[in-house]
């Protein structure tokens, strides 16, 4: 369909790690490139990812949106923005120019992080497939009409032809990527950690607990929870789908587990020693204790489903509900450790 | 699927690593669950299909992981059309042009998108 560009033959050394989450992992990863030592809860922590939102307007299939993160793109501007990190950002409108530019900065030897629909990359296993325009990967090089590929979910390192990366990167729809790549511009000799830590902290917490809407934060949790008590026992097949899809975005896509709450957690650890805060290490624990309540709600809502365990919606709310409570003392703990 | 992915949690010290799992209990039942019924809705409507009663379109829509919504959006046709093209009468009246568009979005030659499988 479109002229073939001249055939590369590239592989910049490139570091991959396999992590959590894909926007996460990657912007750690360009960073370990550029010789900036940070992990990928650090990432997460300071680009104040955690959160919740409950958006019922937004739909995937039929159903709610249930997010335990920011939106998508918050994370890597928010970790640079707090970090003095300048990224250089480009989208196209033409499918053939997003993939000669992206074989350009191959070409200089460039590593980039590019945004890509789930769906049509070839190397995802069938079970990962669906239409989710935000996934990120980093492509390191190219053989012949294959490029390379460091993707933060994937173990080991991929590959892909062109014509699915094409049309990865230029689904249309909610959300879509119009071939986005990027790449660190300019890193600050010296980074801030400490502040900008504190910074990532008060945002989070803040966005939890005083956010004044009722889908969001804290008091979004407890709103599902509200939610699932009032649902219809006569509707049980929607229900499940409901269930099942709640739970699939707190476990399957990415988070870590318990809906990114594990990745905070670790976030946390790090953090009290970089700010040399034991209590951070304390409250970290604690988080770790509500993410087990999240994952006991994720097993009993899939057994539910399956059939494995009587439906009972007024359980899975007060579990939510037992979440929200104690999310919410471990933000207030937070803001007063840091203070 | 064997396939693995990573999971925070804690090692013997307490202090939090980088995981590698492949899955539990709770997310394989999700999961199953959000395939099965992709597959559910494309074997309706292939059954539809066959007995003329729905497109292959529909069946193509399902089979390929969207929904209504989605094929709109990745087609930038209205909702309402697809609606409408989605109707065995409207399907094989439609013009090269949005064939090809569907096609394009479904991944699809234009061929194949005319085309019901032997077997959901």
């Amino acid at each position: 369909m479109n002229a073939a560009p001249a055939p590369l033959d590239i592989g910049i050394p490139f570091d991959h790690r396999q992590s959590a989450h894909c926007e996460s992992g990657v912007i750690a990863s360009l960073l370990r490139h550029q010789n900036v030592a940070i992990s990928e809860p650090m990432a997460f922590g300071i680009a104040a990812g955690l959160g919740f939102a409950y958006l019922p307007f937004v739909k995937f299939g039929g159903l709610p949106l249930f997010a335990y993160r920011m939106p998508p793109g918050s994370i890597i501007r928010g970790l640079t923005r707090r970090l003095g990190i300048e990224m250089h950002f480009e989208t196209f409108r033409q499918p053939a120019a997003g993939m000669q530019a992206l074989d350009q900065y191959l070409s200089r030897g460039r590593a980039v992080g590019i945004q890509t629909s789930a769906f049509w990359l070839s190397y995802f296993p069938p079970d990962m497939r669906f239409h989710f325009n935000a996934h990120n990967l980093v492509v390191y090089g190219k053989r012949g009409d294959h490029y390379l590929i460091s993707d933060p979910v994937i173990d080991i390192r991929v590959e892909c032809d062109a014509d699915s990366l094409r049309k990865a990167r230029f689904t249309r729809g909610v959300l879509a990527p119009r071939g986005l790549l990027y790449y660190p511009r300019y890193i600050p000799s010296k980074l801030d950690l400490p502040r900008a830590i504190r910074k990532a902290i008060l945002y989070t917490t803040g966005m939890m607990l005083y956010v004044p809407v009722p889908i969001l934060g804290v008091r979004g949790i407890r709103l599902v929870s509200r939610k699932i008590r009032n649902l219809n026992p006569r509707e049980e097949h929607r229900n499940k789908l409901l269930l099942g899809h709640m739970v699939r975005m707190q476990e399957e896509i990415g988070t870590g587990g318990a809906g990114f709450r594990f990745l905070y957690a670790s976030f946390l650890q790090e953090a009290a020693g970089v700010l040399g805060k034991p209590g951070l290490a304390v409250i970290a624990d604690e988080l770790t204790a509500v993410g087990d309540a999240w994952r006991r709600f994720a097993l009993h809502a899939a057994k539910m489903c399956k059939g494995r365990m009587p439906m009972d919606y007024g359980l899975l709310a007060d579990e939510l509900l037992h979440c929200a409570q104690r999310e919410r003392g471990i933000y207030k703990q937070l803001r007063a450790e840091i203070k | 699927m064997g396939h693995s992915k990573v999971l925070y949690a804690l090692d013997e010290q307490g202090h939090y690593a980088a995981t590698p799992c492949s899955g539990w209990e709770a997310e394989e039942i999700v999961l199953d669950q959000a395939i099965a019924e992709f597959e559910r809705r494309a074997a309706d409507a292939w059954q539809r299909a066959r007995q003329g009663r729905g497109s292959a379109l529909e069946y193509h829509m399902y089979h390929r992981r969207m929904d209504l919504v989605l094929l709109a959006q990745s087609t930038g046709f209205c909702k309402w059309r697809v609606r409408r093209h989605l109707r065995p009468g409207a399907f094989p009246k439609l013009s090269d042009r949005c064939r090809q568009r569907y096609a394009e979005a479904l991944g699809l030659t234009p061929m194949q998108l005319d085309t019901l499988p032997e077997q959901p």
